[in-house]
């Protein structure tokens, strides 16, 4: 074998579950710092980190916390002395950290957690819904959700390259579908640490380091006569990882071949008179019903977002302004918004109106609390799109699917 | 080919991490072979409890697109192949409070297969596995149930056992070259090769025919419209019961769930010796599912449809092989035992025998059920740490 082939970077393939995939995204970035409280479905990634490290195949400081407020403010603290950190939670659970969630954005700590997303208590119920992650969606946290396991490995390590960037520092959750992402093993491709080196320098916050030898105060009580900067301050930043997010998966990609559409996944668009859109792992049967629709001549296609913060407007803009009608499918809900959307389509709707010509959005809401939504559902919102193209009119009705009722 | 959809049920904790490897194993042994593959929990089933049937599966097609159709599923509605990996479970399988019993082969299509971890043939299963309009192929990797604790595994090598019967009767699956190679790479075990091909060369099929099977009807449930529901998440309790078998005096029957049965998950029930009982209440105040109907002479007759096995009463009462736990295969259906000692106290003497006679005494049960003699242990060691 010669010399230079044996630089090649190599891939392994492993049977493993979405949090035992971050695990493997934790290991590879060398994550410093991780702390951890349990709750589903989030608390697989614990068990799959404890036995990384107790394997001897990683070595980072393990805590365990005695709560989420905890969990989350000593991570917020370990990213401000330069620890690269990992945390995450699930539904109430990420409810009861708010106030630690809240501050460490505005501490612009570049901290990587999940989010196991899990409908809120009560009734207490494990189930997938969106709302848990979707909470700190207007603080200065960015917001990702993926589709399967690779999906997450390759999202984590983008992540900390994106959220330690010196232009961007905002933290990043990445939601995951409880159960059939967090829970499910799939075969998945585990890079080598040597391709992932090349990816991911090493987190250097410079002159906002808390240390001895740079001696800052960090976050002193301000008045009105400084906040409202501090707050464009965030903007600003936020803008910026908008302009770097495609940087970051160009360079994936580069090294992994994986990663190649930054905003959101585009399945069957080219054609498509009418676009379905939703995130996470809905996107399964949303494509099976596609491929069935296609064979009866109908032209539909998918948007599978990924970031919903930053919000990609003049990307999705672009996407559908050819199109007759979207579908926006919210695994969601918004009690009492605008139409009684869910905030996918709230959003989306916010987005299209400074088009000239904009197509009519219709509002679904399916798959709480982890209900399933077949292939059959997903036919049953793209006919009601369908029918809102063919009328030409806008649909005003929020439409619940699968509802005994 | 169509993906090969495969669901192993099994007894919550005790099984959980042979059913885990099991369906790791097959979607690893079908890698082997260049297909994909999806293995998973039924969510519903965690936080998992002692012996309730829970389910894992392991679903392989030849491509991702193929593969696509199966995933973010809770539960697949159909099966190609049902794996039991405790005999018990084939009188039927209750998970949910709301859904009733139901049959083991619920899922399985015409011409699927069964496949059944057991000491008996599949005559003797045929008793309890519920009757369905179609044929299908029953098979049976021979062997107790292997039960282990929630943290201990207990490396008995059902879990290539039936992974190498799979390779014979299910070579749609993958085939025994894939398997080895799979073996190797999980378990690095060349024993375990060797148990898997032992099975592999045993392993026969047998065609159920559509008038074999347990013919009891499947009880039935509609969940209800979300306008009927109550709001503020509020459920209206069972009210408490009345006099034995519903009278208004005389004894105790308490009002149970007429959907939660629960005796899906006993591998084992008392029998209760009525000649020798005491009447102390032990058994009826431990009990902790209130499976116990007082009788109007205050006897205590356990509910066999509200038993869930758990071997308390047996722990708890105070006189010799009065309450004593049996395997729940020595019996066919859920009689009540008051009623046949009613009927003919003779015969019923000799059938209390006979059914405790075949039961061989164990010091520890390995899956953590209760043993005989354990409270009035219990109660001496705490005097002792009081007078301490």
């Amino acid at each position: 074998m010669k010399a230079d082939t044996l630089l090649i970077p190599q891939e392994t393939e492993a049977l493993i579950s979405g949090c035992e995939a971050i695990a493997q995204a934790c290991r590879l970035a060398d994550v410093d710092v991780i702390t951890g409280y349990p709750i589903r479905p989030y608390d697989t990634v614990m068990q799959a980190i404890a036995k990384l490290i107790s394997n001897g195949d990683f070595d980072a400081e393990y805590i365990i916390a005695e709560s989420e407020h905890s969990q989350f403010e000593i991570v917020k603290h370990a990213s401000a002395v330069g620890a690269r950190v990992f945390v995450g939670s699930s539904g109430v659970g990420w409810f009861y950290a708010m106030e630690a969630l809240a501050v460490t954005a505005g501490l612009r700590m570049p901290v990587v957690a999940i989010v196991g997303n899990r409908a809120l208590d009560d009734p207490g119920a494990f189930g997938v819904e969106h709302n848990d992650a979707m909470a700190v969606r207007d603080l200065g946290w960015m917001l990702t959700w993926v589709d399967t396991a690779q999906e997450a490995l390759d999202t984590a390590l983008m992540a900390w390259r994106l959220a330690e960037d010196r232009r961007v520092l905002l933290p990043i959750a990445i939601g995951m579908d409880g159960s059939y992402l967090t829970h499910s093993q799939v075969l998945v491709k585990v890079p080598s640490q040597e391709m992932v080196e090349q990816f991911l320098p090493p987190y250097n916050r410079g002159e906002l380091q808390l240390h001895p030898d740079n001696p800052i105060t960090i976050a002193p009580q301000v008045n009105e006569d400084w906040l409202i900067e501090i707050r464009k301050q965030s903007d600003d930043a936020m803008r910026r990882a908008k302009t770097i997010i495609p940087d970051v998966y160009a360079d994936y990609h580069r090294i992994f071949g994986r990663g190649d559409s930054p905003f959101f996944e585009e399945y069957m668009m080219e054609d498509a008179e009418v676009a379905l859109l939703g995130q996470g792992t809905i996107a399964m049967p949303i494509k099976v019903a596609i491929r069935k629709l296609r064979a009866e001549g109908q032209k539909v296609g998918l948007i599978r977002l990924k970031w919903l913060r930053p919000f990609p407007t003049a990307e999705l803009q672009a996407a559908l302004s050819n199109v007759k009608a979207v579908g926006v499918i919210d695994r969601d809900y918004s009690f009492g918004s605008p139409f009684h959307s869910g905030v996918l389509a709230t959003e989306l709707r916010s987005a299209l109106y400074s088009l000239d010509k904009r197509p009519p959005v219709v509002g679904f809401i399916a798959g709480l609390g982890g209900r399933e939504v077949t292939a059959e559902n997903v036919i049953e919102m793209s006919n009601i799109t369908t029918q809102v193209a063919a009328s030409g009119k806008s649909d005003t009705e929020t439409h619940w699917i699968g509802v005994r009722g | 080919m169509n993906p090969v959809t495969v669901e192993v049920v099994y007894r919550g904790i005790y099984q959980k991490s042979l059913a885990q490897r099991i369906g790791r194993g097959i979607v690893l042994a079908a890698r082997k072979e260049g297909k994909v593959g999806v293995s998973f929990g039924r969510y519903g089933d965690s936080p998992e409890r002692n012996g309730i049937p829970a389910k894992q599966f392991a679903i392989v097609a030849d491509d991702e697109l193929e593969l696509q159709i199966t995933m973010a599923r809770y539960e697949p509605t159909i099966v190609d192949i049902t794996i039991a990996v405790d005999d018990t479970l084939c009188k039927g399988v209750e998970s949910w409070a709301w859904y009733g019993t139901q049959p083991i082969n619920k899922l399985l299509h015409a011409d699927g297969l069964l496949l059944v971890t057991s000491i008996h043939s599949p005559d003797t299963l045929l008793q309890w596995v519920h009757r369905q309009p179609y044929e299908y192929d029953i098979a049976i990797v021979k062997g107790p149930a292997s039960l282990s604790g929630l943290w201990v595994y207990k490396d008995d090598h059902t879990d290539v056992r039936v992974l190498g019967t799979l390779s014979r009767v299910a070579p749609q699956l993958f085939g025994m070259n894939a398997l080895e190679q799979a073996i190797l790479q999980e378990w690095n075990d060349n024993l375990k090769v060797v148990s898997a091909k032992k099975a592999f060369d045993r392993a026969v099929t047998r065609r159920v025919r559509s008038e074999e099977g347990n013919p009891a009807p499947v009880q039935d449930y509609e969940k209800p419209k979300y306008w009927e529901m109550q709001e503020g998440i509020v459920v209206k309790a069972i009210p408490v019961g009345k006099g034995f078998r519903g009278e208004d005096e005389g004894g105790f029957q308490p009002e149970r769930n007429p959907y939660f049965k629960k005796y899906s998950t006993r591998t084992m029930r008392p029998v209760v010796d009525f000649d020798t009982c005491v009447k102390c209440t032990l058994c009826w105040l431990q009990c902790p599912d209130s499976c116990f109907d007082v009788t109007p002479e205050h006897l205590y007759d356990a509910n066999m449809e509200a038993c869930c096995g758990c071997g308390v009463c047996e722990a708890v009462c105070p006189v010799e092989k009065c309450v004593t736990m049996v395997n729940e295969t020595a019996f066919i259906d859920n009689t009540s035992q008051y009623e046949m000692w009613k009927q003919d106290p003779q015969a019923y003497k000799g059938w209390v025998q006979e059914k405790i006679s075949q039961e061989k005494p164990v010091e520890h049960r390995s899956h953590g059920f209760r043993y005989r003699g354990q409270y009035q242990e219990e109660i001496a060691a705490m005097q002792k740490e009081e007078e301490a």
